[in-house]
């Protein structure tokens, strides 16, 4: 039974060799050749993806961890290279394989003006990336999560640059880079914490021993959590690390459909599910995962009310659903986390390529105001944009609305203002999605006569990775029907039941209230409507063309976060190492040193005067004169 | 006989280079003695560490009780085969370099070599100590002579700080033997010290040996003589110098100061570990403001070896292991960073990231290997960096002998979030961009150049994977020091 389950190193490795044919023969493959090899690894990996996650889906299947060999090993400490098979990695097996499959596909099709070189190592990066990103989920402990975790890191980095003449976009990297290693830091301290506190790495070994007793204190728990988490705001775009993601969006389209929506950035909710039985034993971090998670949620959704660039929307709106995500980890709904990463990796991963399809039939343009009437050109773009605009505002039966939900009533049983604040930024989400749908698809074109002239649909190579997303985000929330609508019937609730069990064991849930939930789902589903039909009626007649004034300029200058990083983090430490670098170094410690240096030369110059002059000479003599003696002593004193 | 042909291979063969008279043959001839060199030193690998032929003990100095000592255990093996690797490499990566009286450098690099190789192996304090002198001489006049334009004044610094460094040193030596009770410098002996010289002694003599230990790694604010001597010598001598010298002060701390002086090394653990994390920071700081490359490096690789220090003070297992792995990490590395720097300044003459950019576009190989070798200078996982920073972190994390260690662990970590700073920073400013006037006509590697990157690009994915044979080499050694310091502790 378990064969398949032996051969899941394959699923990592393929798209490792992808990334070597691809890089290393970047000059002598053809486009069409690195188009098929880039994909067909990746294609591989989700049937092998789909083999294992058959397997998992089977009546009593306990977790496997598949060993690999010895990778550190020192005293007490083992860290093996090993993966772990369970519900939660096959889950995400299959999202990253499946939503990455697709998007190499559209790529191959959006990339097609770059040289062959150029086209082969953009697919080498994107190989690599779902390399590090399976390498994340399936590690079977921190380590190689670790591992993992910042290869994704660096792929992110590599792609945010990749066209690397721009030098804006190579900051937009380094920023998303260094700021990653920020939240890093926090990650490898709660890793050497638990080395010294549990003597070990392992996923199964730590949830074991922290669910003892008494095991381990709560002040322990609270701190490792909290770390963790501190890497998890980080790589998943919260505060206060969130800016880099915005800046992220200088990639090619696809890689931000690829790595910042659909994938890497989800890499923190999975972490804090892998480790949800740490958090449910440490209440102050869920409090804190809670509200960080609520704030960003807000604070995103309000700068995305006033941007104009298609993909900055998006990026804000990824912030803000993520938010919703950690929002859902805090409160105890891990299930409902892991489910809204599912659904929004779809529908994200949607609305992205189709902002690509737009900005492909655009020709580059992405200024949301130069666009509208869009829907009478590109049919198929503009059917799938909407489906996505649907499922993120939560509007049922689309995908979106049921792992909100989920989320948002889980909320309401922990904390009603948390409820609240949820379903404000709902109402802000609808608002700006169908800002951006009516202000890009509806009304009159703005753009250029040019560009009017070249509007044309995409070809089907990016069309068809459109309309199975738009299929999934219909269909997709079905897994996971709440119980108020049908008992027993959340399918994903079961699946993943294993994984979440010991945090279960501890608060089981509570009994849900028909009525309740009939009431909360009504009014997410009424504030949702509310806002998507302001939005779409408003902006479809007149669309927001002048630059914002007043608070929307706050707004639209995303409440001057990154100025303010500047101010009081960047600024001084460079004032502080130019101080080092001009002063202390050079006056400071050189002046001491040249002044015993000259105290020296002077006992030097004294003394020199009984001699003839020549230091180097005297030295050389005195070399090899050590030589000899050194030599002759060596072999006649035996 | 091991130890010994590594000595006498690129002794004899350096003092035979001074005779050469043509300049080709020297370099050839460099480059095979410094090639033999590297398989004697493989050879050693293979072999049983009980064998009798990794070690020699002879009679040197009877009348002095010195002996002629030397032997090859796991720390040694791992240093001088860094040793061994590094000169071939650096030979081969500088082919192209042109130097006047080619036969006297190349003579004087082996010489140095062969001192390296001394310090690595010596189980004797005399001959430790001679070794030390010999290795540093060579280096002096390879930069006061082949130097930049500055050299005078940075070999004079050079000089100063080592100079004084070393008489210290030799004075400690000269204190202990007296007060061996066989009157003996071996390693041994001095050994045995731990249980006579007493505390307070310890205090005082523990920064004997500990200032020309700090000097050669550098440890803050001991380090202004290293920027300069990288700036000033030729590549060619920078690269032994970052590679292979600055694991001297290391070696000495591992073998000479710290199982030696056990109460004084635990004393001062605390005042020296906060050394080097302020160097740590104050180095990547000041790595961040600069625009030279050969001063970036020389900068961070100060942050680099500051950790390192830092690790075995932690006296911890993890830790110690962690150090026995970067030993041979950070030169590999290093090496890699030199030879992009020496080919950037030999084909556009000038070493400031302001005037280059768009490499990436005009030497596309040369830009993939830098960032893989840049890549493991921030210490990614899969790097062979990641596994010596990861065990020294954790080692440090886990310090049973400071109360600090939690803050020791988080303040150091800064220093992970600055060098991606200022890395990824050298490489936006030479690599990518567009290309200007200088950088239009750049060429991408020669085959040499290729060959050497592709070497140490190999070896740091492979260690970075793999790194349990390096990890299994050194892992005795590190038990017995452990138990050394740890005894006296007590």
């Amino acid at each position: 039974m378990n064969n398949v389950i032996s051969l899941v190193w394959l699923i990592p490795v393929l798209p490792l060799a992808g990334f070597l044919v691809c890089g290393l023969l970047r000059r002598h493959l053809s486009k069409s050749l690195t188009g098929v090899i880039g994909s067909g690894v990746i294609l591989a990996s989700f049937i092998l993806s789909l083999l294992i996650f058959g397997q998992v889906r089977q009546e009593g299947f306990q977790a496997v961890v598949v060993r690999l060999f010895d990778f550190i090993s020192v005293g007490k400490l083992s860290i093996s290279f090993a993966f772990q098979v369970d519900p939660l990695s096959a889950l995400f097996l299959l999202i990253i394989t499946g939503v990455g499959f697709l998007i190499h596909v559209y790529s191959t099709a959006y990339m097609h003006e770059e040289t062959a070189p150029d086209f082969a190592r953009y697919f080498a990066y994107l190989n690599l990336f779902v390399f590090s990103m399976l390498l994340l989920v399936l590690g079977s402990n921190y380590v190689i999560m670790f591992i993992g975790w910042e290869g994704v890191g660096l792929c992110s980095y590599l792609l945010i640059g990749y066209w690397f003449k721009n030098i804006e976009y190579g900051a937009a990297a380094r920023k998303a880079f260094i700021m990653n290693r920020i939240g890093d830091l926090g990650f490898l301290i709660a890793i050497f914490w638990m080395i010294s506190q549990f003597g070990t790495t392992n996923f199964i070994e730590i949830f074991t021993k922290a669910a003892m007793p008494k095991a381990v204190s709560t002040g322990v728990l609270t701190g490792i959590t909290l770390l963790l988490f501190v890497g998890a705001t980080g790589k998943s775009a919260q505060i206060p690390l969130y800016t880099w993601l915005p800046d992220a969006m200088a990639g090619p389209t696809p890689v931000s459909a690829l790595i910042h929506a659909a994938t890497m950035v989800t890499a923190g909710i999975y972490m804090i599910a892998r480790s949800n039985i740490l958090y449910t034993l440490a209440p102050v971090t869920q409090t804190v995962v809670a509200v960080i998670g609520l704030a960003t949620a807000l604070l995103a959704a309000t700068i995305a009310l006033k941007q104009n660039d298609i993909k900055k929307v998006l990026a804000y709106s990824t912030v803000s659903q993520l938010g919703y995500m950690f929002l859902g980890l805090g409160v105890g709904a891990y299930t409902g986390a892991v489910f809204h990463v599912m659904t929004h990796a779809f529908f994200k991963a949607l609305l992205f390529l189709g902002a690509g399809s737009v900005i492909h039939a655009m020709h580059h343009e992405q200024d949301i105001r130069k666009m509208g009437g869009l829907k009478k050109h590109l049919f198929w773009t503009h059917l799938t944009f909407l489906i996505a605009c649907l499922a993120i505002a939560g509007i049922p039966p689309f995908a979106g609305f049921f792992s909100k939900d989920e989320i948002l009533s889980a909320a309401y049983e922990k904390n009603p203002v948390y409820y609240a604040v949820g379903v404000f930024t709902a109402l802000l989400t609808a608002f700006y999605m169908f800002r951006l749908y009516a202000t890009t698809f509806l009304g009159k074109f703005r753009g250029t006569h040019e560009q009017a002239h070249h509007l044309h649909e995409s070809p089907s190579a990016m069309v068809i990775p459109l309309v199975v997303l738009a299929v999934l985000s219909v269909v997709a929330g079905f897994v996971g029907i709440p119980a108020a609508i049908a008992p027993d019937a959340h399918w994903l609730g079961h699946f993943l039941a294993p994984v979440f069990e010991g945090s279960t064991r501890l608060h089981p849930a509570a009994e849900a209230d028909k009525k309740l939930e009939w009431g909360l789902m009504g009014i997410s589903v009424g504030v949702a409507a509310l806002g998507m039909i302001y939005a779409w009626s408003r902006f479809s007649r007149k669309p927001d063309l002048e630059e914002a004034q007043g608070f929307g300029k706050v707004l639209a200058d995303k409440w001057y976060v990154d100025e303010l990083y500047d101010a009081i983090i960047v600024k001084p430490i460079n004032a502080l190492g130019r101080f080092f670098n001009s002063f202390v170094e050079k006056s400071v410690i050189d002046g001491i040193v040249n002044g015993v240096g000259r105290l020296v030369q002077y006992g030097g110059r004294q003394i020199r005067l009984l001699q003839s002059g020549l230091v180097g000479g005297y030295v050389l003599l005195m070399v090899i004169g050590i030589l000899a003696l050194f030599l002759v002593e060596l072999f006649t004193k035996k | 006989m091991i130890p010994v042909l590594l000595i006498v291979i690129p002794l004899v063969s350096g003092l035979v280079g001074f005779l050469i008279r043509n300049e080709k043959t020297a370099r050839s001839w460099s480059l095979f003695a410094a090639v033999v060199t590297l398989f004697v030193s493989l050879s050693g690998l293979i072999l049983h560490k009980e064998d009798a032929f990794l070690s020699a003990d002879v009679a040197w100095l009877p009348a002095m009780g010195s002996r002629f000592s030397v032997a090859l255990d796991g720390m040694g093996q791992v240093l001088c085969l860094l040793t061994a690797i590094s000169f071939p490499i650096i030979f081969i990566a500088t082919w192209r370099t042109p130097y006047k009286n080619a036969r006297n450098f190349y003579a004087l690099m082996l010489l140095s070599q062969a001192g390296l190789m001394g310090v690595f192996l010596a189980m004797d304090a005399l001959l430790f100590y001679f070794f030390w002198e010999l290795a540093l001489i060579p280096v002096y006049f390879l930069c006061s002579i082949w130097g930049g334009e500055k050299r005078i004044a940075a070999s004079f610094k050079f000089f100063v700080y080592t100079f004084l460094g070393s008489i210290v040193m030799l004075v400690g030596i000269l204190w202990l033997y007296s007060h061996t009770p066989d009157h003996s410098f071996s390693l041994k002996s001095f050994y045995a010290l731990r249980d006579k010289v007493t505390g307070h002694d310890q205090l005082w003599l523990f920064w004997l040996f500990f200032i020309a230990f700090a000097i050669k790694m550098p440890i803050f604010p001991l380090h202004t003589w290293q920027p300069d001597a990288y700036e000033q010598s030729p590549t060619a001598t920078t690269m032994v110098l970052s590679a292979v010298m600055v694991k001297m002060g290391l070696l000495g701390l591992l073998r000479w100061l710290a199982p030696v002086l056990p109460l004084g090394t635990w004393a001062w653990g605390d005042t020296v570990s906060m050394f080097c994390i302020i160097g740590m920071i104050y180095a990547s700081l000041v790595a961040m403001q600069q625009d030279d490359l050969k001063r970036l490096v020389a900068y961070s690789s100060i942050a680099h070896m500051g950790l390192m220090c830092l690790a075995v003070f932690a006296t911890t297992q993890l830790g110690m292991q962690g150090v026995m792995i970067q030993l041979f990490n950070h030169g590999i590395n290093i090496l890699g960073l030199w030879i992009v720097v020496e080919l950037i300044e030999r084909q556009f003459h000038t070493r400031k990231m302001s005037e280059l950019g768009g490499l990436a576009q005009k030497a596309p190989v040369l830009a993939i290997l830098l960032v893989v070798v840049a890549l493991a200078n921030v210490a990614l996982p899969l790097t062979n960096a990641f596994i010596g920073e990861f065990l020294m972190f954790s080692g440090v994390y886990a310090s049973a002998v400071t109360r600090y260690n939690v803050v020791f662990t988080v303040t150091a970590g800064i220093s992970i979030i600055l060098s991606a700073v200022y890395t990824l920073n050298m490489i936006q400013k030479v690599f990518f961009g567009n290309t200007n006037t200088l950088t239009e006509k750049a060429k991408d590697l020669y085959p040499n150049e290729k060959f050497v990157l592709i070497v140490i690009v190999v070896l740091i994915v492979l260690i970075g994977v793999y790194p349990k044979p390096v990890l299994d080499l050194t892992k005795e050694t590190v038990d017995t020091l452990l138990t050394k310091m740890a005894t006296a502790t007590k």
